[in-house]
């Protein structure tokens, strides 16, 4: 398994209640399915990621959050709710932050760290929009259209009194060394953060 | 047939009447003595009876839904194109049951049928039927064939509804429910279209109050209006247009009020073929289980309630361009499943053909079904 999923399925506890923002081919759900005995829902929009998650048992509603949100969901009904590099890509992250928590008691969230120094130093040698491994595509047709650095996200939750739980720096190959915590916004590729409501 | 018959197809079948003795007491609170249902069964019931899935007939449907009766048949059943070895509903698989419902008109008993009592057809004698009711026909069926859960209830249309029930009324005899282009009730625009069609039999002079059948006529015309604006319906306005468009029959207006565009003769000849081999009375029946269907009602309009009984899977498809069951009518079962905490999938597939789209097998749909079904079969060894 990716190593930010296995960091990420730790978190999760039996009979736990997920729900999986952007839950790609339901790999991870499948998991924690049979692997950690919780339950939940993802949602997804990609036809083939859906179809690949009703094949393998995982329960999966079509449903795109830019349009139509998480109205349908009422108040509190999720223990967790994961959101993996998807943040970076839905039109207002912010709102969607503020729905996650809505929904659930606690939220789990990963995306890529603008910040990071070979995309500092790839735009200061080049004068041209990074690209890396974690972000492989070109600045007209990436998916990625909200980047942010880890410093802005954790700016954003103090803003929105979020409560940052816990957080996780990985690299590019989602490995844990000491140096991106040492250094997370400038060496850190991905960051797990675990949030909830300030009480 | 064609002239060599499809690997897919579950090939030459021949339906089977089962007679019930027991009477069986319906929701509109008379009792039927006894009655007939006629059944076609694909594909082979395993050894613990674990691989049975039901097929629900929808409005005009019936137990034909797969394979040819003869040699001489022009078309296969109704949902052919998703019954068969190797199609998403896998005869290979599965054990395929499906029958006519009560108050049908293909042989089971229904208003054309003779009542004991009277030596005559019941006409509108025969009991108004519900979705509930056919739900309990079926699972007195189940019992006669052996089956105590189904590894599947699939329908689409009136055939979902009867999925959905399954589900809240029998939680224990089925593991997963298939509702295909569906809806958890009938709204008023639904309703007022049921109207006009039941409007169109009623006030059809041969309609003889339901009694037609002492006068050896049926009321062709009110028939044959009914299934006009009812196919209407099933189709999209986009569909219609690219299948007729303004195409006239002829290259010039003729100024009069014949058949002139192809959409008029189109509709002129379904409708006639329709009223040569359906009901009237059966009509009116079908269309008032579907008014009648509400499971929310008692529960005071909140489905997440009534569904807090289920237990099963599901499985929900809508189809974008279809405006009799939209897509919003499915999205709100699934919302009430979402928070009875049941396990459901949903996907609205894009197709142009309206309501009609659940029985045409476009790509996405298929592949949908096919991985659903195929984990369903895997989940009972099938």
């Amino acid at each position: 398994m990716r190593p930010d999923l296995e960091i990420i399925q730790q978190w999760v506890q039996p009979g736990h209640h997920v729900l999986d923002l952007g839950c790609g081919d339901g790999t991870l759900l499948d998991f924690l399915q049979r692997e950690r005995g919780a339950s939940g829902f993802g949602l997804e929009i990609n036809p083939d990621h859906i179809t690949t998650c009703m094949g393998r048992g995982v329960a999966v509603i079509e449903q795109n959050l830019d349009t139509q949100g998480l109205g349908n969901f009422d108040d509190g009904s999720f223990d967790i709710v994961l959101m993996t590099q998807a943040l970076q890509a839905v039109r207002r992250p912010d709102k969607v932050l503020d729905e996650m928590l809505r929904v659930g008691d606690e939220g789990i969230v990963t995306f890529p760290n603008f910040a990071h120094w070979r995309l500092r130093w790839g735009l200061t040698l080049s004068g041209r929009m990074p690209e890396s491994e974690a972000l492989p595509y070109k600045w007209y047709n990436t998916p990625n259209i909200r980047l942010c650095t880890f410093k802005d996200f954790e700016a954003l939750c103090r803003q929105k009194g979020i409560r940052i739980k816990s957080r996780r720096v990985v690299d590019g190959q989602h490995q844990n060394s000491w140096l991106a915590r040492l250094w997370p916004n400038l060496l850190g590729e991905i960051a797990i953060y675990r949030i909830t409501r300030e009480t | 047939m064609p002239d060599t018959l499809p690997a897919d197809s579950v090939g030459i079948v021949t339906p089977q009447t089962y007679h019930f003795d027991a009477p069986i007491d319906l929701a509109c609170g008379q009792t039927l003595e006894n009655y007939d249902l006629v059944v076609e069964t694909y594909g082979t019931l395993n050894a613990d009876a674990s691989n049975a899935v039901l097929i629900c007939h929808a409005l005009s449907g019936h137990h034909h839904a797969a394979g040819y009766h003869s040699a001489e048949d022009r078309k296969p059943g109704w949902w052919d194109s998703c019954i068969g070895p190797g199609k998403p509903i896998d005869t290979e698989r599965f054990f395929v049951v499906s029958l006519n419902n009560l108050g049908g008109c293909h042989g089971s008993t229904g208003p054309n049928s003779i009542n004991p009592e009277t030596g005559k057809p019941f006409g509108p004698e025969f009991p108004v039927i519900t979705v509930g009711d056919w739900v309990k026909s079926q699972a007195l069926l189940a019992d006669r064939l052996g089956i105590q859960c189904w590894a599947a209830v699939v329908g689409g249309s009136l055939g979902g509804m009867q999925a959905l029930q399954w589900s809240l009324d029998y939680p224990d005899r089925l593991r997963h429910a298939v509702v295909i282009a569906s809806t958890p009730r009938l709204t008023a625009q639904n309703i007022a279209f049921n109207e006009v069609a039941r409007q169109a039999i009623t006030s059809d002079r041969e309609f003889h109050d339901g009694r037609y059948y002492d006068f050896d006529i049926v009321p062709r015309r009110g028939l044959m209006l009914a299934r006009m604006v009812g196919h209407i319906t099933y189709l999209s306005d986009a569909s219609m247009g690219e299948k007729f468009g303004r195409e006239l029959r002829d290259q010039a207006y003729k100024f009069g009020y014949g058949a002139e565009f192809q959409v008029e003769s189109y509709l002129r000849y379904q409708g006639e073929r329709f009223s040569e081999s359906f009901d009237a009375n059966t009509y009116l029946l079908m269309t008032r289980a579907l008014d009648y269907f509400d499971p929310a009602y008692e529960f005071g309009g909140d489905l997440s309630k009534a569904l807090a009984a289920a237990s099963c899977e599901y499985l929900v498809l809508s189809f974008s361009t279809d405006w009799r069951f939209t897509p919003a009518r499915s999205e709100e079962m699934v919302n009430a499943m979402i928070a009875a905490r049941r396990k459901v999938s949903y996907a609205e597939v894009d197709a142009p053909w309206g309501h009609d789209a659940f029985l045409i097998p476009t790509p996405r749909y298929t592949d949908i079904f096919n991985a659903y079904m195929d984990r369903v079969a895997r989940e009972v060894g099938a």
